[in-house]
């Protein structure tokens, strides 16, 4: 029987078998008991220590389910980081909570002609560390922008001269005229010279950075709040900066702010009161955000425009039943397949609700002339005539890209578009992958894909970037145009609609040129919009702020009720 | 003893080399790096230009080479998402990962010695089989549902526990700990339990399994005959014989308390290194990706060498085996 016990612990954990010595084990004990009487101590001097001061501070606090990235206001552009440098940064020109134009840093600025813009600096205002804010600052941010390693070049116009009128006059010089030179003004924050001077940091930092940048972690801004704390990844502490030049709206005197990427418990953090706002709520979860009672779902609509692209490039597609030849080179093909995919339902059903279809690849409240354009009607049948007109009367088969971690139900919308897809004769492998991995499949080098799922927000909000960067013909791997037209859908009149479009100064013309900008890519049907996804913000009831369709929360229009 | 700590070492570094060639294999099927550094609107000339400055663009082998030239240099590399130093990183996480561990190790050992010694002594009342009953969930529910559950019953609905997080911190030197706020401490039940479940539920069946055992044993029938006290023979005789295999077991599960306490931070946005890892494999940031897996080997091989010393300072038949093979 000893001996059978023995092996049965070699064999199990290859343990000495329980004649071991006895003072061995003796002294394990009194390691655990040790231990044990470390933690009652601990315990008991925490029970001494825990008269912690009571916050007499009107905290708010929120979570997000990625990261603050970096603090460098230059460094990623992602909404979410770019609203929160807006707490501590500040731009010349702002957007208000409509998303139009509204002086900051600049006080206001006018075009004396259409090749130069002249702004007029706001007075009395003073960095975070106290320094003042001059015109040296927006010359000094102008190029830092601009440099190698920035994520933000696009913001502000290669082509422009930045110069120096007076200490509180910049002038900013362009080659051509750009009606949309501003556009992006308002995510371009104003840096302090002297601070990046002294902390190297004059240039951004690149993503192949070898050392560690000083302006990742700390921030010297103009804007109402300080960061009091950064731990990257973890979480951020806000705090009202005193010597701010403007009144803010919100009372908050303190904002924290944690990752909390597992739904569940971002959702659980909301409904237990620990936190007054989160990012994104799972549309599965909204129902009992609402019912609890202590928290609202806000679900206004994105930017964001949730398309499907094809290939309409290679001469022969990727994995299809189709050889010799490829079928989205025939127009039909492609209506067929726009008329073929039920918007409405993946709106009411996939979405739950909380999506609006779209005709265009802009969000409606970017273009004015938006609601002119409409989306043709679900008609499956007139779809599988043109399939059969196109010599596809058994349809064929075919592979299809789709995320299944980046937009809000991304993978569940492509399945439907399989089954849809199938109801016409055309079969569709899905091939569904985190957004790492679809990312290196579908975008450059390779472009790897037949027919993909893909979201975008127009960085610029206006039109003149889905026409550029979306609709324009990737034929030229240098310039940006087209970056992001997966498929290659290529017509040389949207090119030519764009280049006008970029320089165009009077608003009615230019609507009327992106209007047959658009009216093109829907007659060629060149790509098949889904819809605009809506946000969802859990917000506690004792909070009031501002959501923009821009999905960036604002720090200084939030309030809650101390 | 000389030839066979040296033996073990050499053992040790293979591995530890092994890991991070594995580990550079399968960073190709993570994803592409660049798409997740650099914004939308990149040009596709300054993406490649960044692909090529990391080097993603070489074959695995010299990637690995680099990597590992750099690594005896102490050069962990720069984190792609954060651009902070790995090693700085991995530091600041470290003590929210070890302390959330100890808690989780002294939860299972305490409590899954009570309830399996409380088994074995009083098999047949209601208690003993809810016991069991018990440590059958805790065997068999993953340990993500269970973090939902606790978060669900002792913060939504109770309202007692926070759901997230480690509450206040206090700084000393480099190393934060949640032990003296009682925010802190309260941050740390849900976790520990979440975590230490599986390990007490297997230390309550052994100990159960173990005190049965020994309660047969001859010497227990002498003690009886002694006339010595029930309390006596239980707790003076029967459970320390027991606790050696426990020890062992317990030893042995801290590695992988620490290493795969990924889930439970997950659940709990607990801010240590398991957290950190799923964000850069989210990330495809390679360089907290091959550090952390290295660190995790290391943490293996260094329990591993001490328990297998420790084997043969503790039982003199394996000392002379070694010795002959030597």
């Amino acid at each position: 029987m000893r001996e059978c016990r023995a092996c049965w612990h070699n064999f199990r954990i290859r343990a000495p078998a329980p004649i071991a010595g006895a003072t061995t084990m003796q002294r394990r004990c009194d390691a655990v008991t040790s231990s044990l009487k470390n933690a009652l101590l601990a315990l008991g001097l925490t029970l001494g220590l825990g008269a912690a001061p009571a916050e007499a501070q009107n905290v708010f606090r929120f979570a997000f389910q990625g990261d603050i990235k970096s603090l460098d206001p230059y460094s990623l552009k992602e909404s979410f980081t770019i609203g929160m440098h807006g707490a501590v940064y500040e731009s010349l020109i702002t957007r208000d909570k409509n998303l139009k134009y509204a002086p900051q840093l600049a006080e206001s600025w006018e075009t004396p002609e259409p090749t130069r813009w002249r702004f007029h600096l706001r007075k009395g205002v003073k960095f975070h560390d106290g320094s003042p804010f001059t015109a040296d600052d927006v010359i000094f941010s102008a190029n830092r922008v601009r440099a190698p390693g920035s994520n933000f070049q696009t913001n502000v116009p290669g082509d422009a001269e930045f110069v120096k009128v007076d200490d509180y006059t910049v002038d900013m010089k362009l080659k051509t005229p750009n009606p949309i030179a501003i556009a992006q003004f308002s995510t371009w924050y104003i840096m302090s010279k002297a601070w990046a001077e002294k902390n190297n940091a004059v240039q951004p930092s690149p993503p192949t950075a070898t050392s560690p940048s000083y302006a990742a972690l700390h921030e010297n801004g103009t804007g109402p709040f300080v960061v009091a704390e950064h731990q990257p990844g973890v979480r951020t502490v806000f705090k009202k900066f005193p010597g701010y030049w403007g009144k803010v709206e919100s009372n908050i005197d303190e904002a924290v702010f944690t990752t909390i990427g597992n739904s569940a418990t971002r959702v659980a953090a909301l409904l237990s009161g620990e936190v007054d706002w989160i990012d994104p709520v799972p549309l599965q979860d909204q129902p009992r955000v609402e019912s609890s009672g202590n928290a609202v779902v806000m679900a206004g609509p994105e930017l964001r425009t949730i398309f499907l692209g094809m290939d309409q490039w290679r001469d022969e597609l990727k994995d299809s039943s189709v050889k010799g030849k490829n079928p989205f080179k025939d127009k039909r093909v492609r209506e067929a397949f726009y008329l073929a995919i039920d918007e409405d339902t993946i709106a009411k059903r996939v979405m739950r609700g909380q999506a609006t279809p779209s005709a265009i690849l802009i969000a409606p409240s970017l273009y004015d002339r938006s609601a002119e354009i409409k989306r043709p009607a679900y008609d499956p049948k007139k779809a599988k005539a043109l399939l059969t007109e196109a010599g596809y009367p058994d349809g064929f088969t075919l592979t299809m890209d789709c995320p299944n971690d980046r937009y809000v139900n991304d993978e569940a919308i492509c399945q439907a578009v399989v089954s849809m897809l199938a109801r016409v004769g055309v079969k569709v492998n899905l091939n569904a992958q985190p957004k790492a991995k679809y990312f290196a499949k579908v975008l450059a080098p390779g472009y790897d894909t037949s027919f993909y799922l893909v979201g975008w927000t127009p960085s610029s909000q206006d039109s003149h970037n889905i026409l550029y960067e979306i609709a324009g013909c990737r034929n030229d791997p240098k310039s940006g145009r087209g970056g992001w037209n997966l498929g290659n859908y290529c017509n040389p009149k949207i090119d030519e609609i764009a280049d006008k479009v970029e320089q165009e100064t009077d608003a009615k013309t230019r609507d009327a040129q992106i209007k047959e900008g658009f009216d093109t890519i829907s007659a060629d049907w060149g790509y098949i919009p889904l819809h605009q996804q809506a946000l969802a913000w859990g917000v506690s009831k004792k909070v009031t702020l501002v959501q923009r369709p821009d999905n960036m929360l604002m720090l200084y229009w939030v309030s809650k009720q101390p | 003893m000389l030839a066979f700590l040296i033996r073990r070492l050499a053992q040790a570094a293979v591995v530890l080399a092994v890991v991070g060639l594995i580990a550079f294999a399968m960073f190709r099927f993570a994803g592409d790096p660049v798409n997740q550094i650099v914004g939308p609107d990149t040009p596709v000339s300054e993406r490649a230009e960044i692909r090529k400055s990391l080097g993603l663009d070489d074959p695995v082998l010299l990637q690995f080479g680099r990597y590992a030239g750099n690594v005896l240099r102490g050069d962990f590399g720069i984190s792609y998402q954060f651009r902070q130093p790995v090693t700085a990183l991995l530091a600041e996480r470290m003590p929210a990962t070890l302390e959330l561990a100890f808690c989780a190790t002294l939860f299972a050992l305490t409590v899954g010695i009570l309830m399996g010694v409380y088994c074995a002594l009083r098999r047949e009342t209601v208690l003993a089989k809810l016991f069991q009953a018990i440590s059958l969930v805790g065997v068999s529910l993953p340990t993500f549902l269970i973090g939902i559950l606790l978060i669900f019953l002792f913060s939504v609905t109770l309202g007692w526990l926070p759901s997230y997080g480690r509450g206040d911190t206090v700084r000393i030197g480099g190393w934060t700990t949640g032990f003296l706020t009682v925010s802190g401490l309260k941050a740390l039940i849900l976790p520990s339990i979440t975590l230490g479940l599986f390990q007490m539920t297997l230390i309550m069946r052994l100990v159960r399994a173990e005190m049965l055992e020994v309660l047969r044993t001859d010497y227990i029938r002498f003690a009886r005959a002694r006339g010595l006290t029930t309390r006596a023979i239980h707790f003076g005789h029967a459970l320390k014989n027991t606790l050696v295999p426990v020890i062992t077991i317990a030893g042995l599960q801290l590695g992988s308390v620490i290493a795969f306490s990924i889930i439970t931070e997950t659940v709990f946005q607990w801010p240590g290194m398991g957290l950190l890892f799923v964000q850069a494999v989210q990330n495809v940031d390679i360089p907290i990706m091959s550090a952390y897996l290295l660190l995790v080997a290391a943490i293996f091989v260094t329990i591993n060498l001490v328990v297998d010393l420790l084997y043969t300072v503790v039982d003199p038949r394996l000392r002379t085996s070694v010795g002959r093979t030597a």
